[in-house]
Formats: structure tokens, C-alpha cells, sequence
């Protein structure tokens, strides 16, 4: 089923990450497999780039990956530091979360696809997201416990975008979680609730292309899309049009960027989606109870319609 | 009831539909009501009033709370601070003026037999799917599925509703003020549909019987939904419905597009198991 939400202040910075985990707290009985988190911040002000990343998995049931020891992960840890070294990029900041997930502060001014390639060439590594705002979040529980292992209630931003998952189709682990990255693009992320039918067609489509996939769940097909559409001069809203026509099944899914927040529902409406829209705010959860958390007074909240496309700015 | 007989609901513009296929009119029987009703159901005094606050309270907690209010009698419960919740207000087969001041989330007074609810805000997917009896009317929008497999009873939105409105509707008739999203009337069986605004791709797909009518525009037609002539009869019960509805009081009825069923499905004719018992 899956739950996913998304708001977006205009003009205004508000504890963002706390505000997205009560609405996706309140989705948990829509998935509470995994959580996801992508928050959008003010800018980094150390290095060019936030980059979130895993050197390892966190698992449960259904997944053909592994747990492994804290020294693995370690190892795969110098690796990436090195190849950070090599490419002419240097480690600002740098902190561990987990055992296997780390958020690094770096400055890097070449081509992000030959980075994120290398940086990836390490064994089970995963660059979560790369970017100048966004910090991409996401592991086993439910929206409270990923917040409370990450530090996330404490983030402030503008916007964000989040993902409650019931795996279906591909295991429990922190690699089939949402949100996904829009790889190589700086900044973008995606949530979707729904199944797309034709998802290897395109995925060899777009492997072909040179794009990188990480996991076997067809959600990542829709951030990867995207960044394909935009690499090649489309505006977000364009590459959104087109996924309409192109992606086959039955989807609704959220998109972000640096400054801007996306919504698209498929032409079956099959999947559900609730918006709030007000001059400073907008916010979009799969059920209106998330929207609630926000917003407890009596608001006016509408369904987004069948091949609907919209795009916000903050 | 009690008063009704089939002359009467037939001057009124009702039960004059000419059914085919393995549809058959079945009325109900006016004589019947009179003693007819629910076992458990309440005598209830419509001037025994109360009000409920639901913010802390579940849905199972507030569904409770309005059957033991019936039980002592109340006939009209204002429910307060909704917040979206789901299932509020479902399986009341009984009268009862119910007021929900807020809005509701998903199944929202599902199969419901009597009551005449108002809900002031919104409603969330499948709002009173399986409807038997009553009148709900909704001041806001809709969610998708809204008045799933009805059977009877009004089921009005003075807002905007999402997709597969009237899903599977067997009888009844369902009122939007606004636009209706995708597969409005997928595969509805009996009952009506008005939609005074536009409506999505794929109207009345599927559909086996039943009558649709659409205020604005049509973005496509979907399987076997076809344009038919609106008549005389169908306009005064328009009027009469909107009226009761209390929306589209100044509507330009003429301008109406009525869709119905062209009975062309590949297994439109094909006989229930029953019926091919009897035929053999």
C-alpha cells in the first residue's frame, strides 16, 4: 500500500523535519516497513555538497542482502575516503551515524556522475543522495524510530518529501527504501505509491543511457527517469508531463528539487492523494489524517485529479 | 413510506426507466414498511439532541458512542473535531440526524440504512459505499470511489469529486456540484448519477445499466457508455433532485448530457447461474 507525503513552506523555514515525521507517523498503518526522509535544508554552508551515504544494509525480511561486521563497514569507509582524495574532492565535515550510514560535508567542483561512480564502485556502498540542500534519510521502522536514530526532528528547512513503505515487491531493506535519489542530479528525490508495469523496459532503456540502478524496486525507475529527462533539458514539470504517457501502471508519486516540490497522478487515479493548498503552505499526504498533524483546525483539502501535474515553488 | 404507493413514486418521474438484460425491476413493496425494520434498530426522538467532541476519541470509540446514544434515544448527535478520521459513522441502520462538523477520512458512513448525515467539511475515498437508505450530504469535496455500490438513499457533494465515482452503484442516486474524476459510473448497475460539472476520461465504463447526467464537459466516454436524448420526464426530476439537494437551483437542464448504457458488453445478455437453472 505505502504511504507518502509532502509539504513545502514558501518563504519560510520551519523544523521541517519534525513536521514531515508526524505526517509520515501518522501513514505508518500504510507501511511500516521502512521510513524515508528527504529534507530540503537552507544550503550547506560547509563544502559544496552534503552527501549521505551507506556502505552496508540493514535488513529484514525478504531481502537477499546481509548484516555485516562493524569492521566491513569500516574498511569500505576508507575506501570511499580515498577515492574522494583521488577524484580532487575533499571531506569538510564528516559524521557516522549508523554503522553503515555516514553524512559527509564535501567540496567538489567536476562532473557528479563520475563521482557518484566511483564513490560507488565500493562493495554494497550507496550514495543516498548528493546534493547542496538535501539530506536523504531513510531505514528499517517506522517514521519516530528512523527520526530518532538519524537526529532528524531537529532539521529545519523548507521543504520535504517522505516515504512509508509496505514492501511488496522487493525485500526489506534500506536499498528498496524510498525516498530515491534522482541520480546524478544534485538535490532531486522522489516518493511514489503505486506499481509501474513496465519497469524493465525502461530501466534497460535507461541503463543504456548510462544511468545506475540500485535496487530491483520500481519506484527508483521514476527518480532515475526523471533525472534522464531533465539531463536532457527538460524543465521538472516537462519530465513530469511526459511520465504520464511513458511510465505504464498505476502510480501517484512526489518529487523535489532545490526549490521546488512536484506531484503527479497517474491517468487511472488509482492511487490516492490529498492536497492542502494555502498561500505560505502546501501540503499533500496519501490520507488526510497526515495533512491533520499540520493542520488540526478545519481546513479545505481536495484530491488531486487523474493526470494531474503540479509544481510548487518555495 | 407508509403513504407511498408505486402510483405516487411513479408520478414523481421514478421507476419509469425500461430495463433489459438481466436486470428486472423489483419495487419495493410500500405495504411492507410499515412494519419493516432493523432487529437491534432504536426508537429514536429527533428532538433529543446532543453533541460528541472526537478529537481524542478512535473511530471504533465514536461508533460506539453514537450507537448507545440511539440506544437512550437521541434522534439528532452533532459529532465535533472529526479530524479526518476514517470509518466515522459506519453501519447506522436506523434514523438519525447526524451532523459531523469537520471532515472525514476514508469509508466515512459506509453502509449506512436511514440516517440523514451532513458532514460540513470533506470526505476521503469510499465515502458511504454501500448505502442502502438515508441522505448524506457533503459541503465540501470528495475523495475517489465516493458512493461505491450504493444501493439507495441520496448521496450528495456540493464540492468536486475524485475517481470512480458511483463504482459499481446499484441503485440510488448520487448529486456533485462540481467536476467527477476519472471512470465516473465504472460498471454501475442501476440508481443516477448527476454531475454538474465536468467529467474525467472514461465515463461510465462498463457500465450495465443506469443513467448518467453530466452539466459540463465529457473528456471521453469509456466502454459502452453512450449519449442518449434527455426527455421532459428527466429534466422535472432533475429539478426535483437539485432541489432537494439544494444545489443548482439556476442550472440550464437543456444543456445536460445524458449517458446511458449500450448494452453491447460481450456477456450483457448472459444469464445468472439461476436463471440458466430454470431455463433447462
Amino acid at each position: 500500500m505505502c504511504g507518502i507525503a509532502g509539504l513545502i513552506h514558501k518563504g519560510k523555514t520551519v523544523n521541517i523535519g519534525k513536521e514531515l515525521q508526524d505526517m509520515l507517523q501518522a501513514l505508518k498503518h500504510r507501511g511500516p516497513d521502512s521510513t524515508g526522509f528527504a529534507l530540503y535544508g537552507k544550503g550547506n554552508n560547509q563544502g559544496d555538497y552534503i552527501m549521505r551515504f551507506k556502505v552496508g544494509e540493514n535488513v529484514a525480511e525478504g531481502s537477499s542482502a546481509v548484516n555485516e561486521e562493524k569492521s566491513v563497514y569500516d574498511a569500505r569507509r576508507k575506501e570511499v575516503d580515498k577515492h574522494i582524495r583521488d577524484l580532487g574532492g575533499s571531506i569538510v565535515n564528516d559524521a557516522q551515524l549508523t554503522p553503515y550510514s555516514f553524512r559527509y560535508c564535501i567540496n567538489y567542483d567536476k562532473d557528479l556522475m563520475e563521482f557518484s561512480k566511483k564513490i560507488e564502485s565500493v562493495e554494497m556502498t550507496e550514495i543516498l543522495s548528493l546534493g547542496k540542500s538535501l539530506e536523504l534519510v531513510k531505514d528499517i521502522g517506522d517514521a519516530s524510530v528512523v527520526s530518532k536514530q538519524y537526529g532528524l526532528d531537529k532539521i529545519k528547512g523548507t521543504h520535504a518529501i517522505g516515504h512509508s513503505r509496505m514492501a511488496t515487491e522487493s525485500g526489506v531493506d534500506i536499498r528498496s527504501a524510498h525516498p530515491f535519489w534522482g541520480y546524478p542530479f544534485s538535490d532531486v528525490s522522489v516518493v511514489h505509491n503505486g506499481q509501474l508495469t513496465n519497469y524493465w523496459n525502461n530501466r534497460r532503456a535507461l541503463e543504456n543511457k548510462g544511468m545506475r540502478f540500485m535496487s530491483e524496486c520500481d519506484s527508483e525507475l521514476i527518480a532515475v527517469y526523471l533525472a534522464q529527462k531533465m539531463r536532457s533539458g527538460a524543465s521538472l514539470k516537462d519530465g513530469m508531463q511526459d511520465s504520464l504517457k511513458e511510465l505504464d501502471g498505476v502510480f501517484t508519486y512526489l518529487v523535489a528539487t532545490k526549490d521546488s516540490l512536484g506531484m503527479a497522478k497517474d491517468t487511472m487515479a488509482a492511487k490516492p492523494m490529498v492536497l492542502y493548498e494555502s498561500d505560505d503552505l502546501v501540503a499533500l499526504g496519501s490520507e488526510e489524517i497526515a495533512i491533520r498533524t499540520l493542520l488540526p483546525q478545519e481546513i479545505d483539502t481536495y484530491d488531486p485529479y487523474d493526470g494531474e501535474v503540479k509544481v510548487w515553488q518555495i | 413510506m407508509a403513504n407511498l404507493k408505486n402510483s405516487k413514486s411513479q408520478s414523481m418521474g421514478l421507476h419509469k426507466e425500461v430495463l433489459t438484460g438481466r436486470t428486472q425491476q423489483v419495487f419495493f413493496n410500500p405495504e411492507e414498511a410499515e412494519n419493516f425494520f432493523y432487529y437491534g434498530a432504536y426508537d429514536v426522538n429527533f428532538n433529543k439532541r446532543t453533541e460528541i467532541d472526537a478529537m481524542d476519541l478512535s473511530a471504533k470509540q465514536l461508533n460506539d458512542k453514537l450507537h448507545s446514544l440511539m440506544k437512550e434515544g437521541y434522534g439528532s448527535v452533532v459529532v465535533k473535531n472529526p479530524q479526518g478520521k476514517h470509518s466515522l459513522g459506519v453501519g447506522i441502520l436506523n434514523k438519525l440526524n447526524l451532523i459531523f462538523e469537520g471532515s472525514l477520512g476514508y469509508f466515512g458512513v459506509g453502509s449506512i440504512d436511514g440516517p440523514v448525515v451532513r458532514i460540513t467539511g470533506r470526505v476521503g475515498w469510499s465515502c458511504a459505499e454501500n448505502m442502502m437508505a438515508g441522505k448524506v450530504v457533503i459541503e465540501k469535496n470528495a475523495g475517489s470511489c465516493f458512493g461505491a455500490a450504493i444501493r439507495g438513499g441520496d448521496l450528495i457533494c456540493k464540492g468536486s469529486v475524485g475517481a470512480r465515482t458511483g463504482i459499481d452503484m446499484k441503485g440510488g442516486t448520487i448529486i456533485v456540484g462540481g467536476d467527477a474524476g476519472a471512470f465516473t459510473g465504472f460498471m454501475m448497475q442501476r440508481g443516477r448519477i448527476i454531475v454538474l460539472g465536468d467529467a474525467g476520461i472514461n465515463l461510465g465504463d462498463s457500465m450495465y445499466d443506469g443513467t448518467i447526467f453530466i452539466g459540463g464537459k465529457i473528456k471521453s466516454f469509456g466502454s459502452d457508455a453512450i449519449k442518449s436524448k434527455i426527455t421532459s420526464d428527466d429534466i422535472s426530476w432533475l429539478k426535483r433532485k437539485l432541489k432537494v439537494a439544494e444545489i443548482g437551483s439556476d442550472f440550464d437542464f437543456s444543456k445536460m448530457t445524458k449517458v446511458v448504457a449500450g448494452k453491447k458488453l460481450w456477456n450483457y445478455d448472459a444469464l445468472e447461474p439461476s436463471e440458466k437453472k430454470g431455463a433447462i
